[in-house]
Order: structure tokens, then C-alpha cells, then sequence
């Protein structure tokens, strides 16, 4: 493997993805995540000089919708799947002091 | 010995768009809905929910950027923003990174010397807005509306190239009038369809490098601004003068403590994940497209003081206050075509309707008097059928709930006396009752008509056109 992945990058992606891995995790994801970049590498090998980078597999583009209102009102719906409402709302832990 | 700094300020300004639906979804975006009644599986964020773009986002930043000198780009695309947070419910905000739709832009400032500098745009993109949190104090807890989620905004990022907060006010000022103008946005600070982030930084004077920024966020005035500006450099020159360092962070602006506070340390882009977003297909702008956009442009400011000048006749003073806002203008304009006196509609906007915005703290957009009463009411005064302080009470009331000047001169009666018999009947009196003033005036003090002007407008409760009784007091005496 030629990627290797540190503690402390493996410490770091798991804050931004808010993952809390168990030691065995960890290396699990270090060893997987070092494979991942050496496939990417591979990609390097290729002479890609004046290919435009793909944006989308399918080829097509230009999907609009016009600006008309077509949604009405569904919030017993939306609610319905929430542990905890109050007022119409979501109820979440605090997020600012 | 005190060393020279500079301020290098940049500025992200995020605007929402006037379209009736969310960027991504059918929903309505009407301001003051009932928490969670304009919401769907897409601007929730619920799996298996596709977005598909709202023509008229792209047709709105494309027009901003023609008017802006951007290059528009011809193959844009969206990415994902991966963050969380529980105002994002897709834990990702739909934004575009690599190929923004607008790029390599700027506008002309005045500065205070009075010469022109270029603002640059780095580039403009399109955007969906954040669900709003409350903060519930008696319970410990957040709610989380999402009204809000999915509502199209766009970035506009400029270059670092302002100096000072005067600057940063006159390219804001430039912004929103452009805006406006394209009838794309109201742009209103204190209401947040219009935001504006403060990137600064500070290095001493003739240093090439940028010193270490920071961004603050919370600003929702102009005067907001320039104290948070003032602030900031102060408070950066203050660290590196005392041997320390600026921390590249996101501060959030007190405006009523007049000071700023670190909320977190300022995210690089890797930090988001930023990727494709694969349940959107690229945007190709074509040429078609593109002219078709142009063509739709409005008569911006420039031009339109331009066409003034030689249309209307008007002094330059009042064509500056007028075009500095669209709805003025555009109120001006339909007057002016019903009543075709020009003149009279700038003299009723420069005079009463600056005096009573002022008095009354009402901005130019929240003017609520319609153009076709303000026609009304010049129509009113040149028949003679009320006279001008009558036709100011009259435009106090038009001011106030937009009331029809024929209906309220009926109402309460203001019309003129234009019976001939009436008035002279009062002149007479008049003339009786005040000998001296009549000595007066046959002695050859012409200035004792107006006394008895005046008093015969008081005997007529001031229904009558004061012409029309000083003729007729000339006639008698």
C-alpha cells in the first residue's frame, strides 16, 4: 500500500463525518481508506491532457423546472417522521449557547 | 512609533432571488408562512427526493452577471457543501464550486476622493438556502423551520480589493442597485434577503503578502458593517502590534455590544467534501439562451439618468435622488405617463415624499402610494379644485394608506369654493371688518393684501384658492 493513512487524519475525517470508530474500526478504516488512494493513484498514470473532466455519467443537461407552485401544504406529513415536535417544528438539541 | 496598516477587505454577499418557488422544489418561498407549511420531500432532505432546477434562478444570476461584466459559464454544474448541521437537512447544501455560473466580473465604485475604482467579482453562484432555527429558551432545545430550506440564493464573491468601509458601503450600494434594477431581488439588509460577509485583513502599509483574514458574519446594516470594520482592523492591529497573531476564524458581529466573538475556526474547502452532485445534470448555457437574457436587460441607471436628462427636463438633482432607486423611478415613470407633467411628479417626490420617509423612518421600497393617485391628486390641484396646502394634507393621507385623493377631498370636504357669489360674499365681510388694512393697502402698502388674503382663507376654512381671492379682493378694493 502506498497511501498511508495517519492517526491523526483518520482522527480528523471521523470529526467532519461525526463517526466514532472503535480502535478495531479504525484501522480498518486507515487500511481501506489507504486502499482507496492508491486506486485513485492509479488514475494518475493515465495521460488525461485535454480531456474535460466528466461532471455527469448520463448525457444530458439543461432539466428545468418553470417557477410555478405546485406543493402545498404537507407538514402532518413531514412531522410525522420526527422524534420530537413542538409549534409545527423539529425539536433539536441546542445549537448555539 | 506607530506603524502605517492597511485594511484589505473582501466581501461574499449572498442574495435571494424574487422567484415565487425554492430553487430545487415546487415550493412557495411567500415570507411569513406558519413554521413548516411550505415544505416537500426535496427541501428536507428525504431519500429518494430529486431536485430539478428552477429555470428562472439561472435566467436571474445569468442577468446579474451580464450586469456585473462576468464571463458567464457556458458549462456550470452543482456540487455538494458537506456539512452538518440542523438547519441543512440533507447534511449537504447544493451549491456550486467548480464551475460557478458567473466568473471574472466587477462594478465601478465612486471612492471619496471622487475618482472611480474597479470592484473585481471573482465569481457569482447559485445556491439553496438553510432552514431557520429558534432557539427555545425555557426548554433547552432548538426548533427547526424549514420554510427556508431550498430558497434560491446566489454568492457573490469579490475579489479582496476594497480598503476601507466607505468603499465596502458604495460596491454594497452598486450591488443592490444593479439588483434591484433586474428586479431579481428587494436586497433588504435588515430583512436578510440581502447578507453580507466581511472577509478583512490587515498588513502593514506597502507589504505585498495579505495578512491572516478572518470572516465575519451577522452584519444586517450598513452602519452594522462599517462599526463591525472598524472594529476588526482595530482589533487585528491590536494583536500584531502586541507581538501576536490574527487566527484564521469565523467571528459573529454584537451590534448591540459593538464588538465581535470567535464562533468557530474558519473551515478550508477540503473540509466540505465538496463533490458533484449527481442528481443534477449540468446546465449548458447556450448562445440562444444567453442573447435571449440579454435582450430581456433593463434600462439600467446610467442610462435611464441619461434618458431623463433629455426626456423629461428635470434638474439633475432630482434625476440622482430618483434613479438611486428602482421603485422611485419606476413610481415616477407611471405618474409621469398618466399625468405627463414631469416636473410636477418630481417636485411631489423630492419634496413631501423625502420629507415624510424621513419623518416617518420608511424606506423607498415600503412606499405605499401608487402612481395613478399621485396623478390624481396633480390633476386635482391643476384644475384648482383643491388648493396646494389642502393637496399636502391630501398627500399625507396617500402617504399613509395609499387613500384615493377624489374619494378623501370628497370625504372631508376640502374641495374649493368655487362658487363665485360665496367668496365674494366673505370678501366683502372681510374688507369690512378690517378697515386699517384696507387704508393700507389704497395708501400703497401692496403687503396689506395679504393680510386680508389670509383672513379671508381662515373665514373660508381654508377652501379656497388663495389666486383666486386675492384677484378678487384686487377687483374690489
Amino acid at each position: 500500500m502506498a497511501n498511508i493513512i495517519s492517526d491523526e487524519t483518520i482522527e480528523y475525517v471521523g470529526i467532519l463525518a461525526k463517526l466514532e470508530l472503535s480502535g478495531e474500526e479504525r484501522e480498518q478504516a486507515k487500511s481501506d481508506m489507504g486502499r482507496m488512494l492508491d486506486y485513485i493513484d492509479k488514475l494518475g498514470e493515465l495521460d488525461t491532457t485535454g480531456v474535460e473532466p466528466m461532471s455527469h455519467v448520463f448525457p444530458v443537461q439543461n432539466v428545468f423546472r418553470e417557477d410555478v407552485v405546485t406543493n402545498g401544504d404537507e407538514r402532518e406529513a413531514l412531522l410525522a417522521n420526527a422524534p420530537e415536535q413542538k409549534d409545527g417544528m423539529f425539536v433539536v438539541p441546542k445549537t448555539f449557547a | 512609533m506607530a506603524r502605517e496598516y492597511e485594511t484589505v477587505i473582501g466581501l461574499e454577499v449572498h442574495v435571494e432571488l424574487a422567484t415565487k418557488t425554492k430553487i430545487f422544489c415546487g415550493c412557495s418561498t411567500a415570507f411569513g408562512a406558519e413554521p413548516n407549511t411550505q415544505t416537500c420531500p426535496v427541501c428536507t432532505g428525504m431519500p429518494g427526493s430529486l431536485p430539478v432546477l428552477n429555470r428562472q434562478v439561472l435566467e436571474y444570476a445569468i442577468a446579474v452577471g451580464l450586469a456585473t461584466d462576468c464571463e458567464i459559464t457556458r458549462h456550470a454544474k452543482f456540487d455538494r457543501k458537506n456539512y452538518f448541521y440542523p438547519d441543512n437537512p440533507q447534511n449537504y447544501q447544493i451549491s456550486q464550486l467548480y464551475l460557478p455560473i458567473c466568473r471574472n466580473g466587477g462594478v465601478e465604485i465612486e471612492t471619496a476622493e471622487g475618482g472611480a475604482k474597479r470592484v473585481g467579482i471573482h465569481e457569482i453562484h447559485m445556491e439553496e438556502d438553510a432552514g431557520k432555527l429558534i432557539h427555545d429558551e425555557w426548554a433547552d432545545c432548538s426548533l427547526v423551520d424549514y420554510n427556508r430550506s431550498g430558497v434560491p440564493l446566489i454568492e457573490i464573491v469579490s475579489e479582496p480589493d476594497m480598503r476601507s468601509a466607505e468603499e465596502v458601503i458604495a460596491y454594497l450600494e452598486k450591488l443592490r442597485l444593479i439588483i434591484q434594477y433586474l428586479g431579481a431581488s428587494d436586497c433588504k439588509l435588515q430583512e436578510g434577503s440581502m447578507r453580507a460577509d466581511v472577509n478583512l485583513s490587515v498588513r502593514e502599509a506597502g507589504a505585498e503578502k495579505f495578512g491572516t483574514r478572518t470572516e465575519m458574519k451577522n452584519l444586517n446594516s450598513f452602519k452594522a458593517i462599517s462599526r463591525a470594520i472598524e472594529g476588526e482592523t482595530e482589533r487585528q492591529i491590536d494583536l500584531l502590534e502586541s507581538g501576536e497573531k490574527v487566527i484564521q476564524e469565523t467571528r459573529r458581529w454584537d451590534d448591540v455590544k459593538g464588538e465581535s466573538y470567535a464562533m468557530r475556526s474558519k473551515e478550508d474547502a477540503q473540509d466540505y467534501r465538496y463533490f458533484p452532485d449527481p442528481d443534477l445534470v449540468p446546465v449548458v448555457v447556450s448562445d440562444e439562451m444567453l442573447e435571449e437574457i440579454r435582450a430581456k436587460q433593463p434600462e439600467f441607471r446610467t442610462e435611464k439618468m441619461k434618458r431623463y436628462r433629455e426626456e423629461f427636463g428635470i434638474p439633475d438633482y432630482d434625476i440622482e435622488i430618483i434613479t438611486a432607486s428602482k421603485h422611485m423611478a419606476d413610481l415616477f415613470e407611471a405618474a409621469t405617463a398618466i399625468c405627463g407633467q414631469p416636473k410636477k411628479v418630481s417636485n411631489w417626490l423630492m419634496g413631501e415624499t423625502l420629507r415624510l420617509m424621513k419623518e416617518r423612518e420608511v424606506e423607498v421600497e415600503d412606499l405605499r402610494f401608487s402612481p395613478e393617485n399621485l396623478a390624481k391628486l396633480i390633476a386635482l390641484t391643476d384644475a384648482g379644485t383643491i388648493n396646494s396646502s389642502v393637496a399636502k394634507e391630501v398627500f399625507e393621507a396617500m402617504f399613509g394608506e395609499n387613500a384615493d385623493p377624489e374619494k378623501y377631498v370628497e370625504e372631508h370636504g376640502l374641495k374649493n369654493v368655487s362658487d363665485e357669489g360665496a367668496l365674494q360674499k366673505t370678501v366683502e365681510e372681510v374688507i369690512a371688518a378690517n378697515p386699517q388694512s384696507v387704508a393700507d393697502y389704497r395708501n400703497g402698502k401692496e403687503k396689506a393684501i395679504g393680510f386680508l388674503v389670509g383672513q379671508t382663507m381662515k373665514a373660508m376654512k381654508g377652501k379656497a384658492d388663495p389666486a383666486a381671492v386675492n384677484r378678487m379682493l384686487k377687483e374690489l378694493l
